[in-house]
């Protein structure tokens, strides 16, 4: 294993830098963003590059400028001035690619038949979809046969989101109340680490990706990854900073923590049998026991607490654990039909 | 636990230890409580909100592991406040 970069337990590597453009909308942005330009024509072309994508999911040009446009509202961007974050021109060009995304998730996203708005009947049906859900499983593969070289993949798709890990869901604190707030607070709480910031989730994380050789600053590796990979963690931040989806980032979050203990223990067997040493193993091995109890608080607590509280989320509760589902599945289907082709799953081998 | 905390006539005393049964999953432990072996060797649980395993198939018990899931280990119905 080559010699793990520098880095601290502690993670405190934002803002990311700014990735390569994928297409004309991209570029414009970086443009605007880096040189401090009009903003107005990215109205224009954000229109036209909705109109011509095939499918907006695996458009990287979309998905990329969707991301850096988000990520202004989490870390920032490197060189980017703080005021684009609310500037009206950069917000109406989001709406109109989040309105398409939004709308294409919604056509094929299958969603469950809607329980009752009891905490009991939603947990349950929650806990009904996640078993159901038999799509591809990296975890498995992980466990099984990866090779080192795919093991790093991996963590190089992973760590684009797991490098800020829990921080779309945050977004729902303040718009929550109640049962399902407190909830939400006490799972991201563990999440974050309880206090002790070396625990963070995300800083455990970031020991995995070091101990691969691999660098661990936030977004090192975004022009790594597919559109299918960012479109995942496009779909969290849609939820996230949208009040009017509070429902579905909850939903998301219930299950993507339902999905998570199980395959974190095939994780850490798949890592272990690559020789990583435990610290390198501790994240997954964390999230076995960490998952165990969030599955529980999420599906009971917050995504049936919300649906007793505002029963009109209800139907947006089950959308967004159903995208959840979906939109990860793409994205470990992608991982695994690259693998078993032969090739890499990132836009560009690893050159270290 | 907090000294700040309010505490309302239902929740009298909030420092101490609650547990909740799940349906068909495992008990969930808050409150300041510690977990030992039977040679009274402290087994840290590693966080503040606890599973412990209630099918006893987990591997890493006294704390669940999730495998419940796969075995499809159900719970009766618990029974209310008022029955017992």
């Amino acid at each position: 294993m080559s010699s793990a970069p520098t880095g601290s337990a502690i993670l405190t590597q934002r803002p990311m830098q700014m990735p390569t453009a994928r297409g004309p909308l991209s570029r414009e942005l970086i443009r605007v963003l880096t040189e401090d330009a009009d903003p107005d024509t990215l109205i224009a072309l954000a229109r036209t590059a909705v109109a011509e994508a095939a499918d907006i999911v695996r458009a990287d040009d979309l998905q990329l400028a969707l991301f850096v446009l988000y990520e202004l509202h989490y870390g920032g961007v490197r060189g980017v001035g703080d005021h684009w974050e609310w500037s009206p021109a950069l917000i109406a060009a989001r709406n109109i690619v989040e309105d398409e995304f939004e709308t294409v998730l919604r056509e094929r996203v299958p969603t469950p038949e809607r329980p009752e708005a009891t905490s009991a009947a939603v947990s349950a049906c929650l806990f009904d979809l996640t078993v159901a859900d038999t799509g591809p499983s990296v975890s498995r593969y992980l466990a099984r046969q990866a090779t080192g070289e795919q093991a790093r993949e991996f963590l190089v798709q992973r760590s684009v989101y797991t490098l800020k890990e829990a921080d779309p869901h945050s977004w729902a604190i303040p718009r929550l109340s109640g049962r399902a707030k407190a909830a939400l607070v006490e799972i991201q709480s563990d999440e974050y680490g309880g206090g002790r910031p070396h625990r963070m989730h995300s800083a455990i994380f970031a020991r995995t990706v070091r101990a691969a050789g691999l660098y661990d600053a936030y977004g090192a590796y975004v022009d790594q990854v597919p559109a299918v990979t960012l479109a995942a963690i496009n779909t969290m931040t849609l939820f996230g900073l949208h009040r009017r989806l509070r429902g579905a980032v909850v939903g998301h979050l219930a299950a993507f923590e339902m999905t998570s203990s199980i395959p974190s223990k095939f994780y850490a067997d798949g890592f272990r049998r690559l020789g990583y040493d435990s610290d390198a193993t501790w994240y997954f091995d964390e999230h076995v026991e960490a998952d165990a109890v969030h599955e529980q608080i999420a599906g009971r607590d917050l995504a049936g607490g919300l649906a007793e509280a505002e029963p009109d989320l209800l139907d947006d509760i089950l959308f967004g654990a159903a995208a959840c589902l979906t939109v990860e599945g793409w994205a470990g289907e992608h991982m695994l039909t690259c693998w078993s082709d032969g090739r890499t799953s990132l836009l560009a081998p690893l050159t270290r | 636990m907090n000294d700040a905390e309010p505490r309302s006539e239902e929740h009298p005393v909030d420092d101490q230890v609650s547990i909740v049964a799940y349906p068909n999953g495992p008990f969930l432990v808050r409150g300041p409580v510690t977990f030992t072996t039977p040679d009274g060797e402290e087994i840290p649980p590693g966080r503040r909100t606890v599973a412990l395993c209630r099918c006893g198939k987990s591997v890493r018990k006294p704390f669940c592991d999730g495998t419940h899931k796969m075995i499809g280990f159900v719970t009766e119905q618990e029974p209310g406040p008022q029955s017992r």
